[in-house]
């Protein structure tokens, strides 16, 4: 990494880092390489140590970890001194997994560990075959029937109790699947040299791109039931995910068309001239090499995109935040909402980063 | 193939002037545009059913009735009594408050941050560094909510926390000292940005002449005398007063100052934080986009440090940098649409509300779109002009 700071200095830094033993060495480079950087150095210190001090002494010392059942005393006695992470094992498995039925959780349970390891799988270079895609079908076939049931002797659960995290997993997942195939159709057209369908896209992409994501949810729950004909119902969390498809894939679109953009003219006049079909050049040769190209902002999009889906909130939907957010409404535990907004907090945390530190490998292998 | 049969002449065609690459063209246009019109003539025929079996009138006339929604904060005057038109104005004008305000602050801590990522203070790139990668991976909406609750978290009025004399933060808002503005300071702002209008074409002006025939030529006469002189001669002679309005708490709630409501201020820092994770990335990869080269060579003519970066740095880095932020300040003004989640009236609530209480909800949504297509249009076509004046000039 070039450090722009130090350039001014190098010389002086040098000369500095042939004395001494290593710690010191490293501290005089890094810390305290002039005297500005020195104090600076110092109250960052002071400051850092003062937060940690604090948090600590919030978050673990005096915080409460355990309560009796439905009862939040301990934690009100502690209440600005201590945190109360009793309403986390009070409360997961309702910000888990919403109002599905208690005694039926572990098949959301399963869903979710279904979708981690096909999103673990699918990320292994060594399992980039065709097999991946009857594997995905598959298993969201799996989940499907793990979360109504309704066969097989499993009890039927209706689409409304579903919530909590498999429900984000489930519009981010299919949000994704339906969506990239469509930004793949939009980005073709986008590029055609046909005129209506390069408008029509055009249109989409800028239409879609230039509105809130909450103004499409809004539209999606208020005003679906208007275009459909009378008597027809589709649930709201098939709205939500007609949105949010619609939305990913104007997004995902405009990623794949940079992606186009990259691949050498050449490689369309050789298929050309193999005499391939439109669709087997763009199949064969141009998006394997265009998709290669982004996958690097493919994934920051996808992470994007696994953030936004939080916005169903907004008309009701019982995703993860939903649910942490209903939470906290009972009125024992309303004070100790921060807690439950950081345990879900990371949990989204931990989804992006894997996938944000995934991103930067292969951005660091993708020469190869 | 044994023999060296001649091709047989091509079939003689119908379309004998269009190749067959055209005639597949025309027939996948025509198809694509009839599976179109076909599905939008579906809904809209539905709609139409939908609409008159509810009872709902299409059009626009719904804005001229009263509105009867209250809105709490608003940057203009309004009350229930107005009509819709003007709720909705006053819901851009919300919008716009948010979104102004909270573009340039996100610069500032994003390019704040951005450098410090890159500092040579191991412990300052380090803490840059956290702070971009915790506020990236976590959906806005969840630290919208996190803020608004420590918001609400705040002692009350009476109790209130004063970091400095004559600042309040407590559940009522963050309440700050502020000069009230009237028609008549308006006035006088108004005459100093036609001054600055003035001296920038002044100042082109200048410079062409300079182009021409080598002489310099001082702008800072003509930026004296119309920034400063012209509004402080308007404001004597209207008699402005510019006294500073101090806070102060009366019974249970605050008098005078400018009071920024919980929900505004927790939407503002929310924005802020998030939007400037992602500005102090584009930031440090455009300033690594400058060649260590222009670097040495800065530092081999000996250049002093600030006009190194200001004149050589910085408009390398520019180039890179400015696209993807414009993309950053259309993110910020629709995000602060989730203003809808703490109940901060933007204009997406408020066409919300009329849409629950009209049903007129093609119009609510088309509005909108009309609104936030004005805007980033607006903002695309600022930063596009800025980007081709600071862009590469190649021959």
């Amino acid at each position: 990494m070039t450090v722009i700071a130090d350039i001014p200095d190098a010389p002086r830094a040098a000369r500095r880092s042939q004395i001494g033993n290593p710690v010191l060495r490293w501290l005089r480079a890094n810390l305290f390489s002039s005297i500005s950087n020195g104090i600076l150095s110092i109250v960052l210190l002071a400051v850092l140590t003062k937060g940690i001090f604090s948090f600590v002494q919030w978050g673990i010392a005096n915080a409460v970890w355990l309560t009796p059942a439905n009862d939040s005393s301990a934690c009100r006695a502690v209440r600005g001194l201590g945190a109360c992470w009793a309403i986390i094992p009070e409360k997961y498995r309702f910000i888990l997994f919403g109002t599905y039925p208690f005694d039926e959780q572990w098949r959301p349970a399963l869903s979710v560990v279904l979708f981690i390891a096909l999103y673990f799988l699918s990320t292994r270079r060594a399992f980039w075959r065709r097999e991946l895609i009857y594997l995905w079908i598959g298993a969201l076939a799996l989940i499907s029937v793990l979360m109504w049931g309704g066969v097989l002797g499993l009890s039927f659960v209706s689409q409304d109790r579903w919530g909590g995290l498999p429900v984000t997993l489930i519009l981010a997942t299919f949000g994704l699947a339906f969506g990239f195939p469509l930004g793949i159709l939009v980005a073709l057209g986008r590029r055609s040299k046909l005129p209506a369908i390069r408008s029509l896209s055009v249109l989409y992409v800028e239409l879609i791109r230039g509105v809130p994501l909450v103004s499409l949810l809004f539209m999606a729950s208020v005003m679906f039931p208007l275009f459909m004909p009378a008597g027809f119902n589709i649930d709201k969390l098939l709205r939500a995910q007609i949105a949010i498809i619609l939305f990913a894939g104007a997004y995902l679109a405009e990623v794949i068309r940079g992606g186009l953009q990259a691949v050498p003219r050449g490689q369309y006049e050789a298929a050309d001239a193999l005499g391939l079909s439109y669709w087997r050049k763009h199949r064969l040769i141009v998006l394997p090499q265009a998709i290669r190209h982004v996958i690097p902002p493919l994934v920051n999009t996808f992470i994007a995109f696994f953030k936004d889906t939080s916005l169903v909130l907004i008309i009701g939907i019982f995703d993860l935040l939903t649910t942490a957010k209903t939470a906290i409404i009972d009125p024992a535990w309303q004070q100790f909402s921060v807690e439950v907004y950081i345990f879900v907090a990371a949990i989204y945390f931990v989804f992006c980063f894997a996938m944000s530190r995934y991103s930067r490998s292969l951005e660091a292998t993708s020469g190869r | 193939m044994t023999t060296d049969t001649p091709r047989p002449p091509p079939r003689p065609r119908f379309f004998s002037a269009w190749g067959p690459s055209e005639l597949k063209g025309l027939f996948w246009q025509v198809l694509v545009v009839a599976i179109v019109v076909g599905v939008v003539g579906f809904l809209w025929s539905n709609t139409v059913t939908n609409l008159s079996a509810r009872r709902i009138t299409t059009g626009f006339a719904f804005l001229g009735r009263e509105a009867g929604m209250p809105i709490a904060d608003s940057l203009l005057a309004y009350n229930p009594r107005d009509t819709y038109l003007w709720a909705f104005v006053v819901g851009v004008g919300n919008t716009l408050r948010v979104a102004v305000i909270g573009i340039v602050l996100a610069t500032i801590l994003g390019t704040l941050i951005g450098i410090s990522r890159l500092s040579a203070n191991w412990l300052l790139s380090r803490l840059a560094a956290v702070y971009v990668e915790t506020l990236r991976d976590i959906p806005l909406l969840l630290q919208l909510l996190f803020w608004y609750v420590l918001m609400q978290a705040l002692p009350a009025a009476r109790a209130a926390w004063r970091p400095i004399d004559g600042v309040f933060l407590s559940n009522r808002g963050l309440i700050v000292p502020a000069i009230p503005l009237g028609p008549p300071q308006l006035w006088v702002l108004g005459t100093a940005a036609f001054g600055l209008a003035v001296v920038y074409l002044i100042r082109r002006w200048l410079v062409a002449q300079q182009m021409r025939d080598g002489k310099p030529r001082p702008v800072w006469p003509f930026a004296v005398s119309f920034v400063l002189a012209l509004p402080v001669l308007v404001s004597l002679l209207l008699r402005v007063s510019w006294t500073i309005e101090w806070p102060e708490l009366r019974g249970f709630n605050f008098v005078g100052g400018l009071t920024l409501a919980p929900e505004y201020f927790a939407l503002l820092i929310a924005l802020v934080t998030y939007t400037s994770a992602f500005i102090a990335e584009i930031v440090r990869s455009g300033i690594q986009s400058v060649p260590r080269g222009q670097w040495d060579a800065a530092n081999a003519l000996g250049l002093r440090r600030s006009f190194m970066l200001r004149q050589i740095i910085l408009p390398q880095a520019l180039r890179v940098i400015v696209p993807p932020m414009t993309s950053q300040y259309l993110n910020l003004t629709k995000n602060s649409s989730l203003a809808v989640a703490i109940g901060y009236q933007d204009v997406v609530s408020i066409a919300n509300t009329t849409l629950n209480q009209t049903g007129q909800a093609i119009e609510a949504i088309a509005l909108i779109m009309a609104v936030f297509l004005t805007i980033s249009l607006s903002i695309s076509f600022f930063m596009n002009w800025y980007n081709s004046r600071i862009a590469l000039v190649e021959r």
